[in-house]
């Protein structure tokens, strides 16, 4: 597939010059909005002195202050959104369902440039209006499914919401029987599904898929390989945190060295995540990103958390958007499995509801197959009336597991330890043990 | 074909404008809309060199044209249709007209001026029709047709017209605006300033809102036309409710 196809090629392969302008007005007209209608940007400009008369051009971001993902917990629900709430059509949140998440608002103008965004990702990666997309994402409140399902329904695929509701047996039986050609999951759920091939008695020859695209989660270039492999499939890789708009914000191309951005909604910078002063064009930092067409939930210097580099070298695909190469890490601990983020506070919260139990407790990433595992392992305290009875222990592991399963949508394996066993680890950083390749 | 980086004007120690940025691709119809006094009209005086702005760059056909005279301006192919029309009523139709082509007088021949005459004739038709009668007696339409010939008589690439529904029947601001549809489509590239939102949008490809001097949102003008806030305060479509 050398052939290069765009879905809006006069604005993917923008002159540099003629974004700079575009990218300036559109940031002047954003901060000039926020300034107006969004409380916390009036305040934390204020109070960082910035006068936005007197910017210049792109480099005066830098005289603006952060924006965090605490500072968008605390607006919870509303207070970000720049229109009334009568102007906004649809609302997604993040996950993170014991502290409360973070709620998204779009405008009917968001979800048309959302639609552009993510069709300009999924015809990059070769989707056509011939395809069969099946999306294997969570659609719940979520915006990973009906981001890819938009855009691909605006490029005139046949789309599948199969979300993630499905077992993966039945996923199998729709890719097969619907003659599925795309599939769009977390990159542990392909996984999942290939490993089931052999379990349904499904032949790869009797499926009609050739390509994958993936997001949600970090993976690796092993993984990637092993997906590739085990489905015959080509993959790639996107990019696009809810909080920022949900798929569409960058992906890779036909060529998959790095991910485009899309450049004309989005300015981003990398910075240090500790001095949060900019690295030099090319070096690992976080991820910050301002958006510059969003009208509901504009964001200004968003850190995203994400761990990665910007390639200023032209693509040969044509593109003029910047690349980043694919996230490698987080800033924070925000733990990523199977495309539900949580943090290990939200564990402790969930297990510290259970009686008997120490405060102590250690979580334990892995990957089986490829897949990945967690492992909350739990210190149990002499208080505990009756240990000796095996019984009562299993059915407060399986509580526990459950509860977890209940509040954070993630499968845990939960573990109960001797007292005394995890003390050492109290406030120490081997709360979170990663032992997922890459 | 104009570039505009953080443009401040005003009148002597009132800024008008703070740090305005647009762009006009070639071929692109753009238009500006906004409320009274927000500061549309400033911007185009600014550009056409009538009003000196304070800082900023403009930059038109790779020239910087900050600050030069209006003539040069008109001359290098920017050119104003100011509000109002301003023609020269005492004077006729086809006088108005000639003086349009006064600042190619180096480059013009008869031959050009003619050619130009009849362009402008073809466009609109009334001007061919009361060409020796004076711009005084004209309607408010027709004199809005005049001043949009004067302007093309000097061969714009750019034309830049400031509120040309104002004052004019409504039967008439629609002949005007199939006008400048023509010209858009014939290659002219046009910067168009209005409170008539809802006509400039309909013909522009792409438009800013102005508010007290400063850009608030931009977009094509599918995009603005759809945009709720814009459609309270341009559009008419519904009066901002009391609890907001």
């Amino acid at each position: 597939m050398d052939q290069v196809s765009m879905y809006n090629a006069k604005c993917e392969t923008m002159p540099r010059e003629e974004l700079r302008q575009t990218q300036w007005e559109r940031l002047q007209s954003t901060l000039n909005r926020v300034y107006r209608n969004v409380a916390f940007y009036k305040t934390a400009f204020d109070s960082h002195n910035v006068n936005l008369e007197r910017l210049r051009d792109i480099k005066a971001l830098r005289e603006l202050p952060f924006t965090t993902k605490t500072d968008l917990l605390q607006s919870y629900p509303y207070d970000m959104f720049a229109v009334p709430l009568r102007d906004i059509v649809r609302i997604h949140t993040t996950s993170g369902a014991t502290a409360k998440p973070i709620v998204v608002g779009y405008t009917q103008n968001d979800l048309r440039n959302w639609r552009e965004c993510a069709a300009r990702l999924l015809t990059s990666a070769g989707v056509t209006q011939q395809d069969v997309v099946q999306v294997a994402l969570h659609y719940s409140l979520f915006a990973d499914g009906f981001g890819f399902h938009q855009g691909a329904e605006r490029i005139g695929a046949s789309v599948i919401p199969a979300s993630l509701t499905t077992s993966v047996a039945k996923q199998l039986v729709i890719m097969k029987d619907f003659k599925t050609t795309v599939l769009v999951s977390t990159p542990s759920h392909a996984l999942n599904i290939a490993a089931s091939l052999d379990e349904a008695q499904v032949h790869l020859e009797r499926l009609s898929l050739r390509l994958g695209l993936f997001g949600g989660e970090r993976w690796s270039e092993p993984l990637r390989r092993q997906i590739e492999e085990r489905l015959r499939i080509t993959s790639i890789d996107t990019y696009g945190p809810t909080e920022v708009l949900g798929p569409g914000v960058a992906g890779e191309c036909h060529l998959r060295h790095g991910l485009h951005i899309n450049e004309d909604q989005f300015i981003v910078e990398i910075v240090d995540p500790k001095t949060l002063a900019p690295v030099p064009l090319g070096h690992e930092g976080e991820l910050v990103v301002t958006t510059i067409m969003k009208e509901g939930f504009p964001l200004i210097r968003y850190r995203t958390g994400d761990i990665t580099r910007l390639n200023p070298e032209p693509c040969p695909c044509g593109r003029t958007f910047l690349r980043m190469d694919r996230i490698t890490g987080r800033t924070d601990d925000l733990i990523l499995v199977r495309g539900v983020g949580f943090f290990p506070s939200q564990i402790e919260e969930i297990v510290g509801q259970f009686g008997g139990i120490s405060p102590y407790f250690q979580i334990i990433l892995d990957q089986e197959g490829g897949v990945d595992t967690i492992q909350v392992r739990v210190e149990i305290s002499g208080a505990l009336p009756s240990l000796d009875e095996v019984k009562a222990f299993e059915s407060l592991r399986l509580q526990m597991a459950a509860r977890i399963k209940a509040v954070l949508d993630v499968d845990a394996k939960v573990i109960l330890l001797e007292p005394g066993s995890l003390r050492q680890l109290a406030g120490g950083s081997e709360r979170v043990l990663d032992r997922r390749p890459g | 074909m104009l570039k505009i980086l953080n443009l401040d004007a005003g009148y002597g120690a009132l800024r008008v404008l703070k740090g305005i940025s647009l762009h006009v691709s070639p071929g692109e119809a753009v238009a500006v809309i906004g409320a009274n006094g927000a500061g549309k009209t400033t911007l185009l005086k600014a550009i056409a060199g009538v009003l000196k702005p304070h800082a900023g760059e403009i930059v038109f056909d790779k020239r910087n044209i900050l600050g030069r005279p209006a003539e040069r301006i008109v001359r290098l192919g920017c050119c104003l249709v100011p509000e109002g029309r301003h023609v020269f009523s005492s004077m006729t139709v086809r006088e108005n007209l000639l003086l349009g082509a006064y600042c190619r007088r180096r480059e013009n021949t008869a031959a050009s001026v003619q050619e130009g005459l009849e362009q402008v004739y073809d466009l609109f038709g009334i001007l061919k029709e009361r060409s020796s009668q004076l711009a005084g007696t004209l309607s408010g339409g027709q004199q809005q047709m005049l001043a949009i010939g004067r302007a093309l008589m000097s061969r714009p690439k750019l034309l830049m017209m400031d509120e040309p529904s104002l004052g004019v029947a409504p039967l008439v601001v629609r002949d005007i605006y199939e006008t400048i549809v023509t010209l858009k489509r014939n290659g002219l590239t046009i910067l168009l300033v209005e409170q008539n939102a809802r006509a400039a949008l309909a013909v522009a490809d792409r438009g800013y809102v102005i508010e007290t001097g400063q850009i608030v949102l931009q977009g094509p003008s599918r995009q603005l036309s759809d945009n709720p806030e814009v459609q309270r305060a341009y559009l008419g479509k519904e009066y901002r409710r009391i609890d907001e």
